[in-house]
């Protein structure tokens, strides 16, 4: 193994990791709020509503990524009022372009999580909150969305890491990003083997820290799973 | 614009509807090859996995979080331009010279079939570690061999359990088999940037790209749902 190419590759790599995240948390961050308004929207009762967040999260799932990068970036540049108009700026840019696919087609996988999470909270919880006066707003602040959180986080981490392998489709369109620098490298000294073990072991460490930060919100938000800090005494005339 | 559409991917002279439907089976093909390469892998992992010493546990361990962890396209990257650095130094020596390499299809083929397998890995574990012990008991006590037992009891059993899970893995690999279109092969995605390239109309074809996946991905989903309840005939609904 030649370590001193493996150097320099690690070193090549290493400014894409940067964009890599960027790319990443944007698209998570933005995709989250989309999929909770689609989440409400499907579970709203109102038809109109719950048909067009079915049919989004069925376009969406059921066709590749690549198609829905292609279509925004290369795709929307043919129709002459969106080249007029004032999103221009935005939609030629390739970041924004890889932004915007990553955020919409994450949103369709993140719905369904999030949904899931909806729905898995007790049905008692929420007559209680009613009981004790708490409006829908109040309600879905206060006792809904906490206790969805906690029931979709492990789905949802599944579904960063899915989003940072993601990302990698940004360098089809121009990018460097890590596999766009991994492709520029690979093209210019056709050594495929050594890049991928480099830029191989930079996905895996990224995706190892997100597993692990995502272990510890789970752990920081179920305190009612951890058995308690200290033995708790019976009280007082307790024993049978 | 509806019929300059239909136009455009007619099957007359200068319609391109003849090339993205081959195109399309293409696809299908690369697709099918890399599912059924990844079965093959996938099988191996589970047994690693449910059978195997510390050593080869460990090993299908690695494999299954490492390819899950990387992103695919850079796989694909791999084994296209990997099997080039081993096989043009061999070329060299015949006297050939250039960039030599696997053919697309089967670098897109095996590098779908890698990434695959280790979803199928844990598909097919699952799956075996749900068949009831008291079946594998009972094929015991009737005095089966295990591989007797493997192909009467387990693997029916299995099967049943690892259809859903399949269904899922073969929808990615649909998907993933897109990222083929890097090695040059010409299937849906690459059809569409040549067609895009020489009408000037990228957002046409890849639409229309983008209609021919979700018309291949919702007939396979049906299908895989009818599979699906034919596989659990004969079972209380729990």
């Amino acid at each position: 193994m030649d370590l001193p190419f493996l150097y320099t590759t690690l070193l090549t790599l290493l400014p894409g990791v940067p964009l890599t995240l960027k790319l990443a948390f944007s698209s998570v961050a933005a995709g989250a709020v989309l999929a909770l308004l689609l989440a409400l929207c499907r579970l709203s009762g109102v038809w109109p509503l719950a048909a067009f967040a079915r049919a989004y999260v069925f376009v969406f799932r059921s066709t590749p990524l690549l198609v829905q990068i292609f279509l925004i970036y290369y795709g929307l540049g043919q129709f002459r009022a969106v080249r007029l108009s004032a999103l221009w700026p935005i939609l030629r840019e390739p970041y924004w372009c890889a932004v915007i696919a990553l955020t919409l087609n994450t949103a369709a996988f993140a719905t369904e999580i999030i949904r899931g999470g909806l729905r898995s909270v007790p049905p008692g919880q929420i007559e209680a909150a009613r009981a004790c006066g708490m409006g829908t707003a109040l309600r879905f602040r206060r006792i809904v969305l906490p206790l969805a959180v906690r029931q979709a986080l492990p789905g949802y981490g599944n579904e960063v890491i899915l989003m940072v392998k993601a990302t990698a489709l940004a360098s089809t369109i121009t990018l460097l990003e890590v596999t766009g620098l991994a492709a520029k490298l690979i093209s210019e000294t056709y050594r495929a083997i050594e890049v991928f073990i480099v830029a191989g072991a930079i996905y895996l460490l990224i995706n190892f820290v997100i597993t692990r930060i995502i272990q510890l919100l789970e752990y920081a938000i179920s305190p009612h799973l951890r058995p308690p800090p200290f033995p708790v005494i019976a009280e007082k005339g307790g024993t049978a | 614009m509806l019929t300059e559409f239909f136009a455009t991917f007619g099957f007359g002279p200068g319609g391109w509807g003849p090339s993205m439907l081959t195109a399309a089976a293409m696809t299908l093909a690369v697709a099918l090859a890399g599912f059924g390469f990844g079965a093959l892998v996938g099988i191996l992992g589970a047994w690693a996995k449910v059978a195997g010493g510390a050593a080869l546990r460990t090993a299908a361990d690695a494999y299954t979080t490492m390819l899950r962890g990387i992103p695919d396209l850079l796989v694909i990257y791999l084994f296209y331009f990997g099997s080039s650095s081993v096989m043009t130094p061999i070329a060299r020596l015949f006297g050939a010279s250039g960039f030599i390499s696997l053919p697309g299809f089967l670098a897109g083929a095996l590098a779908i079939g890698v990434v695959s397998g280790a979803y199928h890995t844990e598909v097919f574990r699952g799956a075996y570690l749900a068949v009831a012990r008291g079946e594998i008991e009972a094929a015991l006590a009737s005095g089966m061999r295990r591989m007797l037992m493997f192909r009467r009891i387990v693997a029916p059993l299995a099967l049943r359990y690892a259809v859903p899970g399949l269904g899922n893995v073969w929808q990615l690999v649909l998907k993933e088999s897109a990222l083929v279109s890097v090695t040059g092969l010409v299937e849906i995605m690459r059809q569409a940037q040549i067609g895009a390239g020489s009408t000037r109309q990228p957002f046409t074809f890849f639409f229309a790209a983008a209609v021919l996946y979700f018309v291949i991905s919702s007939v396979s989903g049906w299908a895989l749902g009818r599979v699906e309840l034919r596989s659990r005939r004969g079972l209380r609904i729990a």
